[in-house]
């Protein structure tokens, strides 16, 4: 072996090492999605996920209440949603809730002093509103979350503030003319899988409803107004966050020969089809409602408060905690119990009907 | 069979790899060879499974025919002929014939005392081939996953393939491929145009040699790579096209699971921003 031989096995040596760095090693865990040969497969590095099984251990319940005895709303002062469990039940959601949200800050996080009844505490407010929401979610959402159900626990993991929550994006400052109005764009955006797509997805189709299908089906451009390059970027945003926030990548739902076609897509599209308008209900009905409750520090640059996405349930696995149902131990929070009538219902309603048209459209 | 008259003395014996002078022989302007007849053989079982294949199909559209490799529970086992093992067959008849093909071309190489540079170039058309459906499956753990064959159903499995890692063209190597791709087109089309420019003077004017063809690139570019450096240059682009095909492929899946964006956070990790 002459030096020159030498240096170029360590040349290619180096090369090979350079461009391995920063990869993940076989073997990987695969999962086919589709059709045999059609390359819808999930791929998993058991390595790289490790961690979020880890993360997504479910708590041990508390040992069911007793039945019987006063209800709740008897029993004490100024309680509007749990009213109609006992004293036992009650009690048991509580101490639940405490350790689920507040395990550091205890009791003292929404009740202010010795007094549970008082509402000063505006984190008191808000408990009460995502009781309702948890509720709604349980009773009125089961095409999206199922007989698995959610609880507090879904989404705050023992934080009062769940980790993955968003506000409004003023976008970055951009130059003003033909160098400016990128569209949010060629920035790496850490909601969109570092992608380059537009940062904020979000308001146009979490909170509002703007058409996230873009494929046209008239071969002209301009034929079919609103199908157009950008928005199809908007709905890249949009997937790119539902993949990542649930660690899955595009095939887990479509088959990309068509992404619209409902027939070669396999049946968790269904699911993210409804989990989508579930999110624009939550959002709406329910968190936007509650920004003037929230102090300054909770709210985004642009004064709204936190708001919810996949993310914030999911939290990188396709199901929240692998699907395992913590709703069950927990019938208090579920949709069995009347859900007071709320604003929000009316439009639920006329959204429900929309959802209705739509899939007839389909 | 019409031969040119300085063909005859090139039909030497000798040079097989294998079969000494069994195969040694020429029908019409072929050479047959050891591999030769192994190329026939496998190409012509392969396209017979390819026919029985489409056969046994729901459609005879020459686009929609699909032969799709076995589910991904069959993982490296042999599947029953109608659940991919017909695609596990004639993929053994592929690696069969191209690898009888690029031994043939060494033959003949090896007859006419040239390099080998012909037969090394098609083996990097067999390693693209090869590394998508038996290494790449192999790392991976299955033989379902390389791409089914059909001119339809090949595609989607690329657009799919492409999907599985949110988006593709974040893939460096995918990158360096297509840099090579392109780059490939740009130096034969510049060389293509510079030899017709040369051999198609004006009218009542004489041809022009490569002395012309230099001064042109010297005047443009300040420099020309000459006759013998442009073939050097455009097998080297090509090949490295390929190459760094195989790889952007090879890292998908078995040295990344996530999305080829995300790939790019020690760039923007780096302590310069």
């Amino acid at each position: 072996m002459n030096s020159n031989t030498r240096r170029l096995g360590a040349l290619i040596a180096l090369g090979v090492s350079a461009l391995l760095v920063g990869c993940e090693r076989p073997p990987t865990a695969t999962e086919q999605r589709g059709y045999r040969g059609t390359g819808m497969v999930d791929v998993q590095n058991p390595r790289t996920v490790a961690g979020l099984h880890e993360a997504n251990k479910v708590p041990d319940p508390i040992p069911a209440a007793e039945p019987g005895g006063p209800s709740a709303g008897a029993q004490f002062k100024n309680v509007k949603v749990l009213n109609d469990l006992n004293v036992a039940e009650f009690t048991r959601v509580m101490v639940a809730i405490t350790s689920w949200v507040a395990p550091k800050e205890g009791c003292a996080y929404c009740h202010k002093g010795a007094d549970f009844a008082d509402d000063s505490l505006y984190t008191k407010v808000v408990a009460r509103q995502m009781l309702q929401m948890t509720r709604h979610i349980n009773g009125k959402w089961k095409n999206h979350v199922g007989d698995t159900g959610v609880t507090c626990y879904t989404c705050h993991r023992g934080n009062p503030e769940p980790a993955f929550v968003w506000h409004n994006d003023p976008g970055a400052r951009m130059a003003k003319g033909f160098a400016g109005g990128l569209g949010q764009q060629n920035r790496p955006g850490t909601q969109v899988g570092l992608t380059a797509m537009p940062q904020d997805p979000f308001g146009r189709f979490l909170v509002k409803d703007d058409p996230i299908r873009v494929i046209a089906h008239d071969p002209l451009p301009g034929a079919e107004p609103g199908k157009t390059i950008p928005q199809t970027e908007w709905t890249y945003s949009l997937m790119m966050h539902m993949s990542e926030s649930l660690g899955v990548n595009c095939t887990y739902c479509h088959n990309s020969r068509s992404f619209a076609d409902w027939g070669a897509s396999s049946p968790p599209r269904a699911t993210a089809w409804y989990g989508i308008r579930m999110v624009r209900d939550l959002n709406s009905a329910y968190l936007e409602p509650l920004a003037s409750v929230f102090p300054d520090e909770d709210k985004g640059p642009l004064g709204d408060g936190p708001k919810l996405n996949c993310a914030t349930c999911h939290q990188g696995v396709h199901k929240p905690l692998y699907g395992a149902s913590m709703a069950k131990d927990y019938p208090e929070l579920g949709g069995g119990h009347a859900a007071p009538e709320k604003k929000s219902d009316a439009g639920t309603g006329a959204r429900a009907e929309r959802q209705r048209t739509n899939v007839a459209r389909q | 069979m019409s031969m040119l008259s300085f063909e005859r003395k090139y039909r030497v014996r000798g040079g097989t790899l294998l079969g000494g002078d069994l195969f040694d022989f020429w029908v019409g302007p072929f050479y047959v060879g050891f591999f030769g007849v192994t190329t026939i053989f496998f190409a012509t079982l392969g396209t017979a499974l390819i026919v029985y294949g489409a056969a046994i199909g729901p459609t005879w559209n020459l686009w929609q025919i699909n032969i799709a490799p076995p589910d991904l529970s069959y993982g490296l086992r042999f599947a029953p002929l109608k659940a991919g093992g017909l695609w596990q067959l004639i993929t053994i008849c592929a690696v069969g014939s191209f690898c009888s093909w690029a031994l043939r071309e060494v033959e003949i190489c090896r007859k006419l005392g040239i390099g080998y540079h012909v037969p090394f170039a098609f083996s990097f058309a067999i390693l693209a081939y090869v590394t998508l459906v038996v290494f790449r499956p192999l790392l991976l753990g299955a033989w379902g996953h390389g791409f089914p064959y059909g001119i339809l159903s090949h595609l989607d499995w690329v657009s799919n393939t492409g999907y599985q890692y949110l988006h593709f063209h974040y893939n460096p190597a995918h990158m360096i491929a297509v840099s090579f791709f392109f780059t490939t087109c740009l130096a034969l089309s510049l060389h293509g145009a510079l030899i017709l420019s040369a051999t198609n003077p004006g009218k009542g004017e004489r041809m022009k040699t490569p002395e012309h063809e230099n001064t042109f690139f010297r005047d443009t570019i300040g420099y020309s790579i000459g006759p013998l450096g442009i073939h050097r240059l455009g097998l080297f682009l090509a090949l490295s096209a390929v190459f760094w095909s195989a790889v952007c492929i090879i890292i998908s899946g078995p040295f990344w699971t996530r999305g080829w964006p995300e790939w790019w956070g020690w760039w923007l990790n780096l302590p310069i921003w």
